[in-house]
């Protein structure tokens, strides 16, 4: 089958939908995602972040659809004419899905631990307005505590259920869910009991928001001051690929890989997330990159570093070797070391 | 019309020089002279460029940036949510932080759930060009018009500002409260 988005001509296979073969080509015809998840079956079609302009139906019947498709939900047709990006009343549908998302949602950017990898903060970025016109009170929740590994931030929730998927087909038995409907619907475990599954840290992953966060890198760093490396380990329950998240020689975080679309390649399970901070559990392969415009990509190291030698530092300390000490954050030892030693060692002052 | 790249002049002011000899009068210089002391003569009835420093000071310009400092609201919180932006804009790489969550019984120091526990500023990095203060998004972080911009010191990790040296004194967030309700 033929499909033509954005003046980009690909052939597919029968079954998939404008979103995955927008996918196929890549760029800028992709169209955003915030419920969609190609790993997790029945997600999408509820945030209308992805919505497309079908300009031509199919060879068979080239009227034009009338109203505007969601394309993570919408299968392609031979003869398909798509009409994303370049389409003004696509990007006003997005504008004002965007605005729409951020309705309810806190806006607390500088305090979440998501900032910087966001998808939200990404679609708002693109298509959101600098101004609110909502005056009215944001619906707030009561904070909840699910468990002392997963952080739950139900008032940055934009309910897009990905999670409540991952609990129901990761998972043996699901133990969380939306309750209430609406303007009220939130994710919940029914009887507040904490979330014991192996598997159940996949949903800070799945969750394109800050809602569903990791409880044990909380408010430890920004996402940026971090550095990341792809790394494994041998693991009995998954397949123990990761993306460890550094600082100095600390390991602070451990995540899934995500591709491109921020999508896990290959689910971890909850030991090699939360249990294995320490440097010797893993096998460190490189450096993690990253898409051009990320603000992960502002702690750039992926070339190699060489050690600066100060010729002239000799004559200047003059044997004074008490002033090379760290003298900025200096009761902070983030296992930072000046010759091999760590910095609060008597070596070094 | 193209003008040879000898004649052409492109500041206006290009002059040919000459070798030609002086005539008597001009190798008296007497006319060169009282030429150059009307010059010299002129600039006593001009305004003087100087003042008498201690006594009179200059006006500062609306951009002048000073000394950093870390807001309080009115009532006496911290602004600063330790987000990192700032750290994140400085081209000197001057700042650096640590943050910390906020405890029960704490709301009335901290305005969010998350602080800064540790917040250093390394003056010695320090270029004061502001975008520490155009990136917050809380407007916790400031330059003030303070004359000082670092005081002299034998120490250099006395030049490490932290929270200490950089945060609002509690009686100036009081001060800017009564001020605001005032008006």
């Amino acid at each position: 089958m033929k499909v033509t988005i954005d003046g980009h001509e690909i052939e597919v296979a029968p079954g998939t939908t404008i979103l995955q073969a927008a996918r196929m080509i890549g760029g800028e015809v992709v169209p955003p995602a915030m419920c969609y998840y190609s790993k997790l079956k029945g997600t999408g079609g509820k945030c209308r972040c992805c919505l497309v302009d079908v300009t031509k139906g199919s060879d068979a019947d080239p009227r034009p659809m009338p109203k505007l498709m969601a394309s993570c939900v919408t299968g392609c047709q031979d003869g398909m004419e798509v009409a994303s990006k370049s389409s003004d009343r696509v990007k006003e549908a997005r504008n004002a899905v965007t605005e729409f998302l951020l309705i309810n949602h806190p806006l607390d950017c500088p305090v979440c631990d998501q900032a910087g990898e966001c998808d939200l903060q990404n679609l708002s970025f693109e298509h959101g307005k600098l101004q609110q016109r909502f005056v009215e009170e944001k619906r707030t929740f009561e904070p909840e505590n699910i468990g002392d590994k997963i952080q739950l931030h139900m008032n940055r929730c934009i309910v897009c259920q990905r999670c409540v998927e991952v609990a129901d087909q990761l998972t043996d038995g699901r133990v969380h869910g939306v309750l209430n409907r609406g303007d009220h619907s939130q994710i919940s475990t029914c009887v507040s009991a904490a979330i014991d599954n192996e598997f159940s840290g996949n949903m800070i992953d799945v969750c394109p928001v800050g809602a569903l966060t990791d409880k044990t890198f909380r408010f430890k760093s920004r996402v940026w001051f971090n550095k990341p490396f792809n790394a494994h380990r041998d693991c009995d329950k998954c397949c123990g690929k990761t993306t460890v998240w550094m600082f100095g020689n600390e390991i602070q975080r451990v995540t899934a890989r995500k591709d491109e679309f921020h999508e896990v390649e290959e689910f971890i399970c909850n030991t090699c997330r939360f249990d294995k901070k320490d440097v010797a559990d893993w096998v460190i392969e490189g450096p993690r990159k990253f898409e051009k415009d990320s603000v992960i990509n502002q702690n750039n190291y992926t070339r190699k570093l060489e050690k600066v030698v100060i010729e002239t530092e000799k004559g200047i300390l003059q044997g004074r070797d008490i002033d090379r000490k760290k003298i900025s954050m200096a009761e902070i030892d983030y296992n930072e070391k000046i010759d091999g030693n760590p910095v609060n060692s008597k070596k070094n002052g | 019309m193209s003008a040879s790249i000898q004649s052409i002049s492109l500041s206006g002011r290009k002059k040919q020089v000459s070798n030609k000899e002086m005539t008597f009068w001009e190798s008296l210089y007497l006319i060169a002279i009282v030429k150059g002391l009307l010059i010299t003569i002129k600039h006593f009835f001009r305004k003087k460029a100087t003042i008498h420093y201690p006594e009179q000071t200059r006006e500062f310009s609306p951009v002048y940036r000073g000394q950093h400092m870390l807001k309080r609201d009115e009532l006496g919180r911290e602004n600063c949510t330790a987000c990192g932006l700032c750290a994140l804009s400085c081209p000197a790489e001057a700042i650096t932080m640590k943050a910390e969550e906020r405890k029960p019984g704490e709301e009335h120091l901290y305005r969010e759930e998350k602080y800064a526990s540790i917040y250093e500023i390394n003056m010695l990095r320090c270029i004061f060009c502001g975008l520490c203060e155009e990136a917050c998004p809380k407007d916790a972080i400031y330059l003030t018009i303070s004359k000082e911009l670092v005081p002299a010191n034998y120490d250099r990790e006395d030049f490490i500002f932290g929270k200490d040296k950089l945060v609002m004194p509690l009686e100036m967030a009081m001060k800017n409260a009564q001020l605001k309700n005032a008006n």
